[in-house]
């Protein structure tokens, strides 16, 4: 065929864990100086693929074999050593050590013997350069962004010299620049003759990046195809067993709404945002756009109570309120869908049922539970809207898949049936079919009378649902744009590369 | 706080806690001198250490325990066992202190390596491990001797009363320089190697440190070899204070060594504080006893309520930095 050998081969992987088959049969092969994209739904088995390669888990059945040999790893160590470098999905670094550590630990530059931290930090922020990133290095990674800790994470798989880089989600909390920066880094590592497996849930990179693709569907191997001779339809088709119905736009139309609900009258915060003036009416879905640091978190976490705002006043319904803390902030019934699940949002320990039912028990305080029927009743009704995977709701939070748990946090905050919900990525990795749903589902709350306040760094998806666009750039808030014929993904990037057209 | 940080300018969240410490030891040093006639001199900072000797090298095998965020409550009872160990071989057979040293410390890091190996391989809480560790040392003190065995080999009584003069007056034993030692090396530890920084990041988040490949499983063995090693270390710096070995030594001093840690600054969930919190640490307490013997009409379990109301505000405090820092 013309093909280089396989750097990797994994034959017939089976994974069970208890109650679940996550992997069953499955093959992947990954050629040298190509992206390999591994697709599937929410809980097909992706992820658990590469912890099974990378010896996190240990295989039930199956063999990988690397440059021709059989190898078994025992763990992440094993892998590097052997030459794959690994960036797991969701971010998974020490908060405590400063960025240069993070990159670099575990194989610190070191003169006779001892760490040399000066070098340490300048080859750090050579590393971060090579992504376009310059930051403080000394600084500790808590202290950074998502986004941010996200590139640091892909810093540090790309520094070895490595046969294999397997990236897994890694563009999750990346803005279009961050990405194009990512792939321009990964082509050329891809000259270089490394084998990448990408994994993502956005199907423009994939189709942007990628050689050829393997599919996954519920832990089985669907098959193996190049990239351009498999159509987005009938990956999608693939991928869910069935065609996805055609995207409608959901609200598209620019309706003008006399009932505000949120006025934030000169709001801002020193350092975090500029003052700005929003209002959100009842029943409107108003959603963010801006650059990665633009200030959308802040402008949702000032909104929340999060955040003190250092000035201006909010009133809810009319009235001036004091959003000293969150609590004040849900008593006024305004409930924030925070974009970092791992840290402020599930408890891993806990069941999808207790993860789904903790705000709304927090709301009526502990003395009053809600009863074990509404429980059930809610719950089994989310998680089958949400089609969350596997459907048990007594299945602990920590054994779902990365777009499964972000559905319970979602489930979480619908549930609470609020007068204002703010949703920070929140359909960060999850797939196209959920995507869909999850949006619809919005839609259905807003035409209820709920308010919604969407952050996303998707411009599509922002177009999608919202009525209106505010535009943040730099800290501040620099447009406010009626979602109308007129407004497209091209008009949206542009506003927010050149400041404002209003 | 703020007036700390106003006065030296911007300091980095991570080193409060140490700038605390001190400057709560300054404190206490300060008002000593103005209360106690003889109090503010240059000999009780070392008397502090020269009584302190063992304890600040058991408190700093525990720093690295505490690090990875695990506990090792059997210090104590290894302390016990080495100058009871070091005692009975002396004493009984006549084994000279160049064979019997080198034992003591295998046994106490051989110990902590066992014990590490359970806490890693079976993945069983260290408290409980280390729990059992302390009954078993204590344990096996007993069946060496129930009464005190008292030295009286030549070279640990030379050992025990050579004073190291310093300038003008000032003098340490020993043990302080082999304490320092200790705390020299183990910084150098803790800050230039590769194994002291995986120390950080296990104790900071142990599964990120797992799936960045780093070598935690190794790594949380060693620290439980330290801690034992220092352990044992603390035990024949406690036989030449004391000349005797006892089953009943340093009963609880594994709470002293852990008050000592988190008074220090060091995060009992792990991944943050610093050596020289410890040494802070260690000093404080003794200075509290320090006090309290000037005082002289105080009881010493005064010294038990001095340290407990200190753990409360350190631990609030603790709480309050790392609230404050997330955000
Ligand atoms: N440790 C575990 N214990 C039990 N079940 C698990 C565990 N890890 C994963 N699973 C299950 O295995 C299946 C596959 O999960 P995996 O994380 O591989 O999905 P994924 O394809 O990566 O999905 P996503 O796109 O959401 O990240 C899921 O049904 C998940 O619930
Ligand atoms: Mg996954």
């Amino acid at each position: 065929m013309g093909e280089a050998a396989a750097v990797l081969t994994m034959k017939g992987i089976c994974k069970r864990f208890p109650g679940v088959t996550a992997l069953d049969g499955v093959d992947l092969r990954l050629l040298p100086g190509e992206v390999h994209a591994l697709m599937g739904e929410n809980g097909a088995g992706k992820s658990t693929l590469i912890k099974v390669l990378t010896g996190v888990y240990p295989a039930d059945a199956g063999t990988v074999e690397l440059g021709g040999a059989t190898v078994a790893f025992g763990g992440p160590l094993e892998a590097q050593r052997a030459g794959i470098s690994t960036v797991y999905q969701e971010v998974n670094l020490c908060a405590n050590l400063s960025v240069a550590e993070n990159i670099l630990l575990g194989r610190e530059p070191r003169r006779r013997g001892r760490i040399d931290w000066k070098r340490m930090r300048a080859r750090a922020a050579e590393l971060l350069s090579r992504l376009e990133l310059s930051l403080d290095v000394s600084a500790p990674l808590s202290s950074c962004s998502l986004a941010v800790q996200q590139m640091v994470a892909i810093a540090r798989a790309i520094d070895v010299d490595a046969r294999v880089l397997i990236l897994d989600e890694p563009t999750s909390s990346l803005d279009a620049d961050e990405v194009a920066q990512l792939f321009r880094v990964l082509r050329r590592l891809k000259e270089q003759g490394i084998a990448i497996l990408f994994v993502s849930h956005f199907l423009d990179q994939v189709y942007e990046i990628s050689d050829r693709m393997t599919i996954l569907r519920n832990g089985r191997l669907v098959g193996e195809y190049p990239t351009r001779e498999l159509s987005p339809v009938r990956l999608v088709a693939k991928m869910i067993g069935q065609e996805l119905a055609a995207l409608e736009r959901l609200h598209g139309e620019h309706k003008t709404f006399d009932r505000p609900l949120v006025e934030a009258r000169g709001v801002g915060r020193a350092g975090a945002v500029e003052p700005f003036t929003l209002t959100v009416h009842e029943g409107e879905v108003v959603g963010l756009a801006g650059l990665l640091g633009s200030g959308r978190t802040e402008v949702a976490r000032l909104l929340f109570g999060a955040d003190h705002a250092s000035t201006g006043e909010i009133t809810v319904g009319g009235t001036p309120v004091s959003l000293r803390t969150p609590r004040a902030a849900m008593n006024h019934k305004i409930a924030f869908c925070s974009e970092n699940r791992k840290e402020d949002g599930l408890i891993p320990d806990l069941t999808v049922r207790e993860n789904i039912i903790l705000a709304l028990q927090a709301t009526r305080g502990w003395t009053r539970p809600v009863p074990r029927e509404q429980q059930d009743e809610l719950v089994s009704r989310y998680v089958e809207a949400l089609k969350i995977s596997p459907p048990n709701p007594e299945q602990l939070v920590r054994n779902l898949s990365g777009g499964n748990q972000q559905k319970v946090v979602l489930a979480r905050w619908l549930i609470l049936a609020p007068r204002l919900l703010i949703l920070d990525e929140p359909t960060r990795g999850i797939d196209v079919g959920a995507k869909a749903e999850i949006q619809r589902l919005v839609a259905q709350l807003s035409d209820g009378g709920m308010a919604v306040l969407f952050i996303s760094a998707e411009l599509e998806e922002v177009l999608r649902l919202s009525h209106k666009v505010e535009v943040l750039r730099d800290r501040r808030l620099v447009a406010e744009l009626p979602n109308d014929d007129r407004l497209t993904t091209d008009v949206l990037m542009e506003t927010i590369a050149s400041g404002g057209r209003a | 706080m703020s007036t700390l940080t106003l006065g030296r300018g911007r300091v980095p969240a991570k080193y409060l806690p140490v700038l605390v410490t001190g400057c709560l030891f300054v404190a206490m040093f300060a008002a000593g001198g103005i209360r106690y006639e003889g109090f503010a001199s240059g000999q009780v900072v070392l008397n502090v250490f020269i009584d302190n000797a063992f304890l600040l090298v058991v408190a700093i095998g525990l720093t690295f325990v505490i690090l990875t965020g695990g506990i090792d409550l059997s210090v104590g009872s290894v302390v016990a066992l080495s100058t009871m160990i070091a005692a009975a071989l002396m004493e009984g057979p006549g084994w000279p202190p160049y064979l019997v040293i080198p034992l003591v410390l295998a046994v106490g890091s051989g110990l902590g390596l066992v014990m590490g190996y359970v806490v890693h391989a079976f993945d069983i809480q260290p408290f409980i491990v280390t729990l059992a560790g302390m009954f078993l040392a204590r344990g096996l003190c007993y069946t060496i001797g129930t009464d005190s065995i008292p030295i009286a080999d030549p070279a640990f009584t030379v050992f025990a009363q050579t004073r190291i003069d310093l300038f003008a007056d000032l003098w340490i034993s020993p043990s302080v320089v082999i304490a320092v030692v200790v705390v020299l090396v183990a910084a150098y530890v803790l800050h230039y190697t590769r194994f002291g920084r995986t120390v950080y990041a296990a104790g900071g988040n142990e599964q990120s440190a797992l799936l960045m490949g780093l070598p935690v499983g190794r790594t949380k063995i060693a620290v439980y070899t330290i801690s034992g090693f220092c352990s044992a270390l603390g035990g024949l710096l406690l036989s030449f204070y004391m000349l005797s070995g006892y089953g009943l030594h340093a009963v609880g001093m594994e709470l002293d060594a852990i008050a000592a840690v988190v008074i220090g600054g060091t995060l009992l969930t792990g991944g943050s504080g610093f050596l020289l919190g410890t040494v802070l640490g260690v000093l404080v307490l003794g200075l509290i006893q320090t006090i309290i013997s000037f005082e002289g009409t105080l009881l010493s379990w005064w010294t038990k309520i001095f340290i407990g109301m200190l753990l409360f505000v350190f631990i609030v405090l603790q709480r309050l930095f790392s609230g404050g820092s997330r955000r």
